[in-house]
């Protein structure tokens, strides 16, 4: 199904850090089953690299940055793209607004964890709605 | 710059769209938790265009292995544009061919099969640390 139309949900996916597990796994939840009509995701990577397919999807698409630590690659990464940048989350924030909900590791979030990837991941949907209601 | 020549630099592609992606992602994390902690180091690959001179120096300080999940070899074309040109590739989907057996349908929760997936290619990945490293293990 083409990507064009939907709203970008862009994680950075953090390998040295458990909270860019939580930003993916948060995104995976917002494209598979909270609003798997109105969102979509790419490869960040590709990006990085200057791939001009994901370029133009980019640009012309709301794109969400959900990045593990104040570092924001994804962030940087869309705004170094041109893209259409239409919000940011970072993991940091949710965690310190939910500090008894510390991920395990990189590769298994443990229970808590995944609680702190289900409240991002409402936070992005309702930001999608909100794009969806003022943007288009 | 020090160039450092007992530890191996992986860089592995995050691939969020494709699950070849996730298992590139879980096969680093298995040779750096399990088959190598003390000869490998990692660094997230977006650094290499968001952060600094410290991050994109990663490939000329370390001999570094590219992990991608497919033959656009974000990892490879990422590490060799913005750090140095990697020593080794690693492609998932070119693994794949050889476990036919073995299905990989999710990027999110691994199944046993995707499981066994990754162990295969963090094996290959071991192998060729040994090889930088100039050992036989
Ligand atoms: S934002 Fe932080 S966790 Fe995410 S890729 Fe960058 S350095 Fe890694
Ligand atoms: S190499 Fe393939 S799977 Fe990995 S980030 Fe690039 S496009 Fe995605």
């Amino acid at each position: 199904m083409s990507k064009n139309g939907k709203v970008f949900v862009i994680p950075c996916s953090g390998i040295g850090k458990a909270l860019g597990t939580v930003g993916r796994t948060a995104t995976y939840e917002v494209v598979e089953k909270l609003r798997p009509n109105e969102a979509t995701t790419i490869c960040l990577p590709l990006l990085t690299i200057g791939d001009e397919a994901i370029l133009k999807l980019t640009r012309n698409n709301p794109c969400i940055s959900v990045d593990g630590c104040p570092l924001q690659c994804a962030r940087k990464n869309i705004e170094a793209s041109e893209g259409k940048l239409a919000a940011s989350f970072m993991v940091t924030d949710v965690l310190r607004e939910n500090r008894s909900l510390k991920p395990e590791a990189v590769t298994e979030l443990g229970p808590k964890g995944l609680k702190l990837a289900s409240i991002l991941a409402e936070k992005i949907a309702a930001q999608i709605d909100e794009i969806n209601k003022n943007d288009r | 710059m020090a160039i450092v020549t007992d530890k191996v630099g992986i860089v592995s592609c995050s691939g969020e769209d494709l699950p070849e992606g996730t298992i590139s992602r879980i096969a680093t994390r298995i040779v750096m938790e399990k088959l190598r902690p003390d000869d490998t180091v990692t660094i997230c690959l977006p650094l290499f265009l968001a952060g600094s001179e410290d991050e994109r120096a990663f490939a000329k300080v370390f001999p570094t292995i590219a992990v991608d999940g497919c033959d656009k070899k974000c990892a490879e074309v990422g590490t060799n544009k913005y750090s140095g040109k990697p020593v080794a590739t690693v492609v998932v989907s070119e693994i794949m061919k050889k476990y036919p057996h073995l299905k990989v349908k999710s990027r999110d929760k691994l199944s046993a099969e995707e499981k066994e997936l990754a162990l295969k290619v963090a094996e290959e990945i071991a192998t060729k640390v040994d090889e930088v490293l100039g050992r036989k293990k």
